[in-house]
């Protein structure tokens, strides 16, 4: 059905002609999965761009062919595009929050698409927008219609992004990461819907994902994308489980497993990048083993509810406060890694928060290596926990200053806390320390953004390290990485846990980085605890549903395909 | 050369828009000129004794009776247009200059901590802001210039009424700069490098000038040059309702003032030149403005 030849996509820049996309090859057949896969960066949503015409500005075709049946998909003019878009091909977005328009009812964006397309009055037209979303497994789909988009969850939203897609009934659904921005639960159910399309209707899709356990989980085939070329393409089952290409096996090879733990991730290290072996015995890590290793302390949190002011609903009542955790008690043992895990909005990153002080707790007490821990702004300023708790931040790009040199950035804790006064031994401290995470010495001039986002997070931990801490939280370190480059990270953490005997909160909504990295698990659940155990047991034999839920709807790749 | 350019995205920019180019050469022009209107031009217009009432009203040359010593002629006292324009735009700029600081100054200061500590403060300031806003900018002018010819003794109210303007201006202009610092803060304040700097119990004035305020410069910049601007325009404005500066020490706005007797007269130079200067001036930083805007500002783009 869909045929690509040699797909070249070029970007006129400043400094020439960028390639972005070079001699793709993919053909789609009806009823067929498509997966397209690779890191951010491989050119994957260029090509489903490309496909559809809706190429950003100035990016343009330079050369192949694209044909969908008997169209040829490159001589069409802007208005035959035009009539093709959402009437043959169709789109599913990445956000199902910002791909609705907020102002108008569900209805009417599904009645103006349908009437867009077909010539048919509006009552068959919204006969058929109620059929579809029924079909979307929407109950009560003819009243359910009325609402608007926030009035779904985010599930449901993306069902009707769907229904939205379908309803001109299209040959081929280009999904752009349609459930990235979904919790597991709801990211099985729309993969289980979007399988049942393909094999009832004969959609084809080209699903565009960079995760694997997605592809691994519906894809009937696969192309394995890396800088605008493919790696390899074919049957999924070939692809992924006896890869030929070394990338591929790469790839494979980073996804962490969610069934056992591996002591470290196999990846070959990039050019430029030391390991921790290497920078072994180097001054960063005397200074810190000095300071730190001595004794590991543990972190004990007791009682804990946080509350946010509620929406005021009249002028003369109290709002209803928010509870965003509730009666969190649990034991962080000194050395060990303690992993939070819980979907979105589970009070993670209000957990996280609250330990380092930023909010303060409604009630409940806190305790770090037997002394109490003050919550909140009681915690004053020059409190000895400021420099023994420290974080790293979930994204690398907003949690380095943008207009800071990175050897300020990292020697503004030495200085903070007065670990090392004397500037060129900060200095040099700072450049042993970038080695010991694997950053080459120069990087301490340059600043944040010309780094990419895996070398920004070993920035951010070398600095909490430069603070000497025995406690680091670490808020969904690699959920803005691409899965090598959380390999590595991951690799580098556990180096340095193990190094240092660093006492880790590790926060994740990945089940199976989680087990990579933690001793016990804590499971959230809408600010409550569901579970607390020693990782193993949680993950063999969890106690609560809601664990066991969770484990089952987390796409897995089958075990043989891992015989790598 | 072309790949120093290339390297700097804004400069890069810069050199494909002739709009700006031509702006930033009639900005940067007026600039220089009033910076060394006393080493360029032939006549010190606050210099009684330099100029003759024998040359009054003469046309710029292209006229007739138009005299090459007065190349944009001269007004009813004889003086040169030209000389007068650039010490104008001297005194203008001055003004506006110094006025913009203080404004930026003030509500960049009150701005970042509003959006710094939130709550009460935050309040208090924005409503103080609300308050400025809702009184004219003229009547700031006028109610400072009141306060100091009531306040100071006669004799320094001439040698102050430069200060008494900028202070005016400047009073009414800083709540762009506050609201803007504003903003700009509660956006930074939930990026993840200040809640480190927080976390780590760095000092809040630390947090707010060493982390928050580079990292919002850009819009402030932006408003800075729009602002200067409209400092020039309010300065032109208030000389020109007399409130503003003396006839003998003529801004460009007193220079528009006094060429309005002379509109009807036939002696059109008198009000039309300096009125197209002010013009050019303000266009032209307007249109910088704008092109900073977009530069430093990717979501416009």
């Amino acid at each position: 059905m869909l045929r690509v030849k040699n797909l070249t996509v070029k970007f006129p820049s400043r400094f020439g002609d960028m390639t972005s996309v070079e001699d793709m090859v993919m053909s789609i057949d009806a009823g067929e999965i498509h997966g397209l896969v690779g890191e951010s960066g491989a050119g994957k949503s260029t090509v489903g761009a490309a496909i559809i015409g809706l190429l950003q500005k100035p990016g343009y075709v330079a050369g192949g062919d694209m044909t969908l049946g008997d169209t040829d998909l490159r001589s069409l003019d802007r208005f035959e595009a035009h009539r093709l878009r959402g009437k043959r091909i169709s789109m599913i977005f990445q956000d199902p929050q910002t791909s609705l328009n907020p102002l108008m009812r569900i209805e009417d964006q599904l009645i103006e698409t349908i009437l867009a397309h077909e010539d048919m009055s509006v009552a068959d037209a919204k006969a058929r927008a109620v059929d579809l979303l029924d079909e979307m497994g929407i109950d009560d789909a003819a009243n359910r219609m009325q609402s608007y988009p926030h009035q779904f969850s985010g599930g449901m939203r993306q069902r009707v992004v769907i229904a939205l897609a379908l309803c001109t009934n299209p040959e081929l659904i280009i999904a752009d990461e349609p459930t990235t921005a979904l919790d597991v639960a709801v990211q099985s159910q729309v993969l289980d819907l979007i399988r049942r399309l393909a094999d009832v209707r004969r959609v084809g899709f080209m699903l565009i994902t960079h995760d694997i356990g997605v592809i691994a989980q519906i894809a009937d085939t696969v192309t394995v994308m890396r800088h605008g070329k493919m790696v390899e393409n074919g049957l999924t089952a070939q692809v992924l489980g006896q890869p030929k290409a070394a990338y591929t096996r790469q790839l494979m090879a980073a996804v962490p497993p969610l069934d056992r733990k591996i002591a470290r991730f196999k990846v070959p290290d990039e050019d430029g990048i030391i390991t921790l072996a290497e920078a072994r015995g180097n001054a960063a890590e005397d200074w810190l083993l000095r300071g730190i290793k001595a004794d590991s302390i543990g972190l004990t949190l007791d009682g804990i509810n946080v509350e946010f002011p509620g929406v005021r609903t009249s002028f003369w009542s109290k709002p209803e406060p928010y509870v965003a955790l509730r009666d969190i008690s649990f034991d962080v043992k000194p050395g060990s890694v303690v992993g939070v895990v819980g979907e979105s909005g589970s009070g993670k990153s209000t957990l996280a928060k609250t330990m380092t002080g930023l909010i303060k707790p409604v009630s409940g007490t806190m305790s770090l290596g037997g002394d109490p821990l003050p919550v909140g702004k009681a915690r004053a300023r020059n409190h000895p926990s400021r420099q023994l708790i420290q974080m790293v931040f979930q994204d690398p790009f907003s949690s380095l200053n943008s207009r800071h040199r990175i050897g300020k950035i990292l020697g503004e804790p030495l200085w903070l806390y007065g670990l090392e006064t004397d500037k060129d031994a900060r200095h040099k401290l700072c450049v042993d320390m970038l080695s010991l995470v694997g950053m080459p010495p120069e990087a301490i001039d340059k600043y944040p953004h010309q780094f990419s986002g895996g070398q920004r997070q070993r920035i951010a931990v070398a600095r909490a390290l430069l603070a000497r801490p025995k406690v680091l939280i670490c808020d969904e370190p690699t959920s803005a990485l691409d899965v090598s480059i959380q390999a590595q990270l991951l690799n580098l953490l556990k180096d340095l846990q193990a190094a240092f005997g660093l006492t880790v909160v590790f926060i994740s909504h990945n089940l199976s980085v989680v087990r990579q990295m933690s001793d016990d698990v804590v499971v959230l659940r809408n600010g409550a605890i569901q579970e607390v155990g020693p990782s193993e047991q949680v993950y063999t034999a969890p106690s609560a549903d809601y664990t066991k839920r969770l484990l089952e709807l987390t796409p897995v790749m089958p075990a043989q395909w891992r015989a790598l | 050369m072309l790949d120093f350019i290339k390297r700097y995205e804004g400069l890069w920019l810069f050199t494909r828009s002739p709009a700006v180019i031509i702006a930033a050469i009639v900005g940067l022009a007026i600039i220089i000129g009033a910076v060394f209107a006393p080493w360029i031009t032939s006549v010190n217009p606050y210099d009684l004794a330099s100029f003759s009432l024998m040359d009054g009203l003469l046309p710029p040359v292209w006229e007739e009776f138009g005299n090459p010593r007065f190349p944009l002629g001269t007004d009813d006292q004889g003086r040169d247009m030209i000389s007068s324009i650039l010490y104008g735009a001297r005194l203008s700029l001055i003004i506006g200059v110094s006025a913009m600081i203080i404004a930026s100054a003030l509500g960049v200061g009150l701005g970042l901590a509003a959006g710094y500590f939130g709550g009460r403060f935050d309040a208090i300031v924005m409503r103080i802001a609300d308050i400025q806003l809702a009184l004219p900018a003229i009547l700031t002018a006028l109610l400072i210039d009141g306060i100091a010819r009531g306040v100071l003794p006669p004799e320094v109210q001439q040698d102050v009424r430069v200060a008494v303007l900028t202070l005016a201006i400047a009073l009414s202009l800083w709540v762009n700069f506050a609201r803007t610092a504003r903003a700009s803060t509660f956006v930074q304040m939930n990026k993840e490098y200040v809640q480190a700097a927080v976390m780590q119990g760095q000092h809040p004035i630390r947090v707010m000038f060493v982390h928050i305020l580079p990292n919002i410069l850009g819009p402030l910049l932006v408003i800075m040059t729009v602002d200067l601007a409209s400092a020039i325009l309010l300065e032109a404005t208030l000389s020109f309702l007399g409130i503003g500066l003396p006839a003998d020490s003529p801004s460009l706005g007193t220079l528009i003032r006094i060429g309005m007797q002379f509109l009807l007269s036939g002696e059109w130079w008198i009000l039309w030149i300096p009125t197209l200067f002010l013009v050019a001036l303000v266009v032209s930083i307007n249109i910088i403005g704008d092109f900073l805007r977009d530069v430093l500002n990717p979501r416009l783009r």
